[in-house]
């Protein structure tokens, strides 16, 4: 399977979903529509904090046209005292989240939702609900929330034994910091603030939702897992999840945020209530309002080397907002920050700070780029000040198999330093720097390195034989990032006929078996793996019917090139039977052919990437330009080259952004200001040159192809790259995010 | 769930007649690409919607006998490209004409649109105004000329009377040796709004400045002509001293806002490098050696 003479795998075919999404036929969430339906509207709280008194729905149901209204009471409770976890989401924080249900802790937090026969109806009745607020003080930056005078979000929030918008602490450990900062020649500390940034996914959210009278649901949605819909939705609506059929649209991107839902418990309840299907689709100024974004964060990060460049000691310390509930991404960059180096004490620790901001989402190898930032920075002025190449000093502390990091585990078969060397020995890395091309303008070139946990877990899959010898294949996944493709490929290799005679499907929660989200670079791994064992099977079928045929022993018969053949001449004489001519005589010879596998899967070592870039600041209107682009990556085995080029590349983009543009604004009365992509400012194709991927494949041993997790390390290390760079073009570092124009030109003219 | 009348007259008058009889209830619709996205988003709700484009007048490019042009308000940018001569004598202009919005946009939007907007940031106005435009206004007390900087009145709001329609733009015969640029910053290359936007506009005789205008947008409540700038530039060679001295004169009109789109220094900063600029860019097209 992991032979360079792969037939399919390693091909750049036609993704099966590649014809519908480029003539505008694919089915997102918004496109779907129901005989009867009516329209679902949310309303959302002005005010960014404030008590919630009453809510008074009597005028808005009078409407003429209104159907249904829902408020928190109509959604289960978790009471604050009891954590109810569905994976990493605490249930108390979810069923807050949809509805507001004691207070409104940010401006667009929902409190009430109406369905009407037109969409016009349901906005007007939006505005007829009477809410009776007691505005609070608001808070919505770090260091105002964790003042000792903040307004607290959350009575039953303590933090040391005091009231606190510091919901939790997470430490990682490893060896004796202060002793190892004893030994250090020299130590680096620094401090850093970088500001949330929304997932920026085109397809705002939306769902359509049918109850029957007879209690069941089925919800259309896009989402990054529809288990996780059904799961949630049963839980925040009470009804079983046997009763709850969630059906998968086409996802419009998710990059981390549809691995929770918002709409689907109301457009449940308003349907189950009006007994009609119910349609619910954000605007684009609810999806920055009310959903996501990654947290903001303030890091301080402290590393202490000894003068020939081995690191003895670091520190890290982690802010990141949490927006109105908590649950920040501590774990990324408390365990992210410091992993690819081998270091012998480290001490990690990130506090998630609530505030009034919505509430944050999962982003892309969620909160490792924050720490990476930090620690990027400080090791790029740790080479500087030891004069070392910053790729060398990379080098000499690599994490190696055998290195145990500071989140606890030994590191297996990781591959850190070859991603470090191909960017080292990268025409790029040794390319000519013209540093000052032309009057004002001024160039850099800048490294950074990261690291994501990549993941493993529930997935399940069937591979079906049709009755014309062809392929289904079914997976429980979203395809977010080309999965059909790579999986198209997988089967076509393992059965040996062309790639366009399997069909790939994603399956709704009622068609096959459990499979966890999308998420965490882990569904190329695991559907790889439950698909190899489904056609595997599939084969073992084959070659068995095959063997009844012929009446030889089924151990007597291989497999290959798409048709069964005797294993040796001992076997006897036969003529190969293709995949056709075993299922033109399945019924005679044994029933339908088809196999699945439903599996925990394990393996998924983490991945690391290693980027070089190279800027351009003009510095009298202080942009900052990306003129180059090249990062490494192992990725084990690249099934769909496209789609990993295609990972690599948004990550890297995505992390420019982050970088450069990108940045939540909040008014006096704590209103977020550019809740639109004109004034929340992505980058555009025009901003970003093309982003050069150096693809390692280094094939993962505990997988059947070698596959490691591709989709979340390259957004780690552009922050700090970039920052890095822009050191490089004008000899001054920025210790905050984003380097815009009117920051730079600051700092130049200060 | 509001009932809104969408009257398309084939002339102008038909069209003045019907908007002074709204009372103030109807907008004008050129290419929509700012009405109709005020209208979703609720910030405008006309009872009538008067759309322009069938009217020739307002839909034509003629070049005069002089070498002057007369553009229809509702022309979209798309149409102005097109036109083998305009964008030879006028780059300014039209580059920044075609600076609203994507392809899609140029389609429909037009300089007529983008000046009654009368956002301090639409990028066809500074260069309007550098150019020495002169807008033809069509009301029920008849026809009137007006210099374009005098249309604007603030953010979202101009100087026309009741019923009236911005009808053409005049601009004048260029001499020989003119030249015009158009430049916004802008932190995105492409989909964004300008922070700062400067029009200049040259006409240079042996190596001198002859003429000058130079129009300022997104740094004042409304687009400014920057008199003291053309000042510092008419009679030099554009010389250093001159480009800066016309530089300071930006930055000092500039009154501009702190927003999510630029802070006070940056635009003011910004203004004076914009200046520079494009008067080396209009220069060269000019024609100086």
């Amino acid at each position: 399977m992991n032979a360079i003479d792969n037939k399919w795998i390693g091909r750049r075919t036609i993704r099966p979903d590649g014809a519908d999404k480029v003539t505008g036929r694919a089915g997102y969430a918004a496109d779907n529509s129901m005989p009867g339906m009516i329209w679902g509207k949310v309303l959302r709280s002005p005010h960014p904090h404030a008590m919630i008194r009453g809510i008074n729905t009597a005028r808005a149901e009078a409407l003429p046209g209104v159907k249904a209204v829902v408020t928190a009471k109509d959604i289960v409770d978790f009471p604050l005292d009891k954590s109810v976890m569905l994976g990493i989401q605490d249930m108390r924080w979810m069923c807050r989240n949809v509805m507001a249900r004691e207070k409104a802790l940010f401006h667009g937090h929902p409190v009430a939702a109406v369905a009407a026969t037109t969409e016009e109806i349901a906005a007007e009745a939006c505005k007829l609900i009477e809410v009776e607020y007691e505005v609070l003080p608001h808070v919505i930056e770090i260091e105002d929330a964790i003042m000792a005078d903040a307004p607290i979000l959350h009575d039953f929030l303590r933090h040391e034994g005091k009231p606190s918008n510091i919901a939790a602490t997470m430490v990682n450990k490893l060896g004796d910091v202060d002793a190892g900062f004893a030994e250090a020649d020299i130590i680096i500390e620094r401090s850093f603030k970088t500001r949330p940034v929304h997932q920026g996914y085109i397809e705002p959210h939306a769902c359509t939702v049918s109850c029957t009278a007879d209690g069941k649901a089925t919800i259309w949605s896009s989402s990054q897992g529809q288990f996780m819909v059904r799961a949630m939705t049963s839980l925040l609506t009470g009804i079983p999840q046997s009763n709850i059929r969630a059906i998968p649209a086409e996802i419009g991107g998710g990059f981390g945020a549809k691995t929770i839902i918002y709409l689907e418990p109301l457009a449940v309840l308003l349907s189950k209530k009006s007994g009609r299907p119910v349609k619910m689709v954000m605007s684009r100024e609810e999806v920055f309002r009310g959903t996501g974004p990654t947290s903001g964060s303030m890091s301080t990060v402290k590393i202490g080397a000894k003068k020939d460049g081995t690191i003895v000691a670091a520190q890290g310390t982690f802010y990141l907002q949490a927006g109105g509930l908590p649950g920040s991404p501590l774990r990324g960059p408390v365990g992210c920050s410091f992993a690819p180096y081998d270091i012998p004490n480290v001490l990690s620790v990130g506090y998630d700070v609530v505030s009034n901001r919505s509430k944050v989402a999962a982003y892309r190898a969620p909160g490792a780029p924050l720490g990476a930032y930090a620690t990027e920075c400080v090791m790029d002025e740790l080479a500087e000040a030891l004069k070392i190449d910053p790729l060398e000093l990379r080098l000499k502390n690599t994490a190696r198999p055998g290195t145990k990091a500071a989140y606890g585990v030994v590191f297996g078969s990781i591959t850190f330093e070859d991603t470090v060397k191909a960017i080292r020995n990268h025409p790029h890395y040794s390319a000519p720097l013209d540093r000052a091309p032309a009057k004002g303008v001024v160039r850099g070139r800048g490294v950074a390195s990261g690291f994501w946990f990549n993941a493993a877990g529930e997935s399940s899959a069937q591979v079906n034989i049709t009755e014309d010898g062809n392929v289904t294949v079914t997976t429980g996944h979203p395809d977010v990032g080309g999965s059909r493709a790579s999986i198209a490929n997988v089967t076509a290799e393992l059965l040996g006929i062309e790639h366009k005679r399997i069909s790939v499907l994603i399956g709704d929660t009622a068609s096959i078996g459990f499979s966890n989200l999308t998420g965490g670079s882990r569904v190329t791994f695991a559907s790889a793996m439950v698909v190899t064992q489904s056609t595997e099977k599939v084969i073992g079928q084959l070659k068995e019917r095959a063997a009844r045929i012929w009446k030889i022993d089924p151990e007597a018969v291989v497999w290959s090139d798409g048709a069964a053949r005797p294993a040796g001449a001992n076997a006897g004489q036969f003529p190969p039977l293709t995949l056709k001519d075993l299922a033109a005589k399945a019924n005679e010879m044994g029933g339908p052919i088809g196999a699945g596998i439903q599996l925990t899967t394990v393996g998924a070592d983490p991945g690391f990437a290693t980027h070089v870039v190279g800027v351009e600041v003009d510095v009298e209107l202080g942009i900052v330009r990306v003129l180059r682009y090249t990062a490494a990556q192992d990725v084990g085995r690249a099934l769909h080259p496209d789609y990993v080029e295609g990972q690599i590349q948004g990550g890297v983009v995505q992390g420019i952004g982050w970088a450069l543009a990108e940045e939540y604004l909040f008014d006096k009365q704590g209103r977020l200001d550019n809740a639109s992509f004109l004034d929340y400012r992505m980058p555009v194709c025009s901003d970003v040159p093309m982003i050069e991927p150096v693809v390692l494949e280094i094939p993962n041993p505990k997988h059947p192809q070698g596959v490691r997790g591709a989709g979340e390390a390259p957004i780690v290390p552009p922050l700090a790259a970039i920052s890095n760079a822009v050191h490089d073009a004008l000899g001054k570092r920025f210790y905050s995010l984003p380097m815009s124009p009117p920051k730079v030109l600051a700092a130049l003219d200060g | 769930m509001t009932d809104i009348r969408y009257l398309a007259p084939r002339t102008l008058d038909e069209a003045v007649g019907a908007f002074a009889a709204s009372q103030g209830a109807a907008r004008i619709l050129a290419g929509g690409t700012d009405l109709l996205v005020q209208m979703r988003n609720g910030a405008v709700r006309p009872g009538t919607i008067i759309d322009i484009k069938k009217i020739t007048e307002l839909t034509s490019i003629e070049e005069a006998a002089d070498g002057g042009f007369r553009i229809g308000a509702a022309v979209s940018g798309a149409a102005l490209a097109e036109h083998p001569r305009f964008g030879r004598v006028w780059p300014g202009v039209l580059e920044a004409v075609n600076l609203i919005g994507s392809t899609q946009v140029q389609g429909r939007a037009s300089p007529g649109g983008n000046l009654c907007n009368a956002s301090p940031a639409g990028d066809s106005v500074p260069a309007l105004v550098a150019a020495g435009a002169v807008v033809t206004v069509q009301g029920p007390k008849g026809r009137r000329q007006v210099a374009v900087e005098a249309v604007p009145a603030g953010p979202g709001r101009t100087n026309l009377g009741p019923g009236e329609i911005v009808v053409s733009f005049t601009l004048p015969p260029r001499p020989e040796g003119s030249g015009d640029a158009y430049l916004r910053m802008t932190p995105r290359t492409e989909m964004d709004i300008a922070v700062v936007g400067v029009g200049v506009s040259l006409t240079l005789r042996d190596g001198v400045v002859a003429a000058a205008r130079v129009g300022l947008g997104a740094v004042a409540p409304t687009v400014l002509l920057v008199a003291d700038a053309a000042r510092a530039l008419i009679g030099s060679r554009l010389d250093e001293a001159a480009v800066h001295a016309a530089a300071a004169a930006c930055r000092a009109a500039c009154n501009p806002i702190d927003d999510k789109r630029g802070t006070i220094a940056y635009r003011t900063r910004v203004a004076g490098v914009l200046l520079q600029r494009a008067v080396a860019i209009a220069a060269e097209r000019a024609g100086r050696v």
